[in-house]
């Protein structure tokens, strides 16, 4: 998997985003055990500080669990993944409202578009 | 944090020209440090006074609490800007020199990094192109295990792939609580290893920050702000 850093925003909040969508696709399902931090810098190419740190905000978050000996896993709390993966939806669709809204479309025809749309793939 | 280097009012003048003027800086253990400048801004002139190739006109530099002097080289791992070895030399030879001279020389690190980097042993310097003697240099500097590197212009010769895999090799052969200082004007390439930045320009100290506060507060890449600050 490439990792991708955009210039605008610091590299430890791309980080979470890229872990998380990784442990949301199952890349790292629920109780499993994460490479090494120095493993997991090295293949993103990013300081191991700064993978530390990504790491660490995510434990704060409740995602990923420390073990004392035997190094971080992914929390086997299913809820918990689904409401960072639910918040995680809810801040791609507000940035597309946000986006829509600036492209002069209101709030039905945005919904008539993605009706249509959702129709379409079902064909 | 224990403080590996403090520079304090700092200022180096050759003849009547200020190379560095007041710097006050400090730098902690385990960071990787982009010390960035245009050229003839000071940067090597303040990597040779930390080295004590220079010493200062006035101010105070001190390494892990020591002034600079054969206890700090103990600790300080150098990668010159420009080359010091003997070009007859061959690599593996240049390696058992590096044995005697240091310590915290890991002969097994440097030929397993010339290895992947497909560098022979026993090649003479004098053979090899420019980006590839820059890579036996780098080797050599990473191969210590030291508490301070000071890398000037490490990547400048070499292409962007070895540039990526030099990157990764000094991510993955320094020791946590190493610092590293690479000066270097390739900010977009070493950016992303990079904890805290300092700038400098015209011998002065511009900024001395850490890059995720660049990014949070200004919403911009460290390259893009140095081309901003240091537009011409």
């Amino acid at each position: 998997m490439p990792w991708d850093f955009k210039s605008d925003r610091p590299i430890y909040t791309q980080l979470i985003e890229q872990i998380e969508l990784m442990i949301f696709s199952d890349i790292y399902p629920p109780g499993s055990r994460l490479p090494p931090v120095r493993d997991m810098a090295q293949e993103a190419a990013v300081n191991p500080n700064t993978m530390q740190k990504a790491l660490s905000r995510m434990e704060e978050d409740g995602l990923i669990v420390t073990h004392r000996t035997s190094g971080r896993s992914v929390t086997e709390d299913g809820d918990m993944i689904k409401k960072a993966k639910n918040k995680m939806a809810l801040e791609q669709i507000t940035e597309f409202l946000e986006k829509m809204q600036k492209l002069g479309f209101d709030r039905q025809e945005v919904l008539s578009i993605i009706t249509g749309m959702t129709e379409e793939m079902k064909k | 944090m224990s403080i590996i280097l403090e520079c304090k009012g700092i200022t180096k003048t050759f003849g009547d020209k200020r190379a560095l003027s007041d710097i006050n800086l400090q730098i902690e253990q385990g960071r990787i440090v982009g010390l960035l400048g245009p050229n003839g801004s000071g940067k090597t002139t303040l990597i040779k006074l930390i080295n004590e190739l220079l010493t200062p006109t006035a101010g105070e530099i001190r390494v892990a609490g020591m002034r600079p002097g054969i206890e700090t080289k103990k600790l300080v791992s150098y990668l010159p800007e420009k080359t010091y070895l003997n070009d007859w030399m061959r690599v593996h030879q240049i390696i058992e020199l590096f044995m005697d001279f240091y310590n915290d020389f890991k002969p097994e690190k440097a030929y397993d990094m010339l290895k992947r980097l497909n560098i022979n042993p026993n090649d003479r310097l004098k053979t090899m192109s420019r980006g590839t003697r820059e890579k036996v240099q780098l080797i050599l500097v990473m191969s210590r295990e030291a508490k301070l590197y000071l890398l000037d212009e490490p990547i400048g010769g070499v292409d962007p792939a070895a540039r990526d895999y030099i990157l990764e090799t000094i991510i993955s052969n320094y020791q946590e609580d190493a610092t590293i200082i690479i000066s270097t004007h390739l900010i977009s390439d070493v950016e992303k290893i990079l904890d805290h930045i300092v700038f400098i320009n015209n011998g002065q100290l511009v900024l001395s920050s850490s890059v995720d506060e660049i990014r949070n507060e200004k919403g911009k890449s460290v390259d893009a702000l140095f081309r901003e600050v240091f537009k011409c």
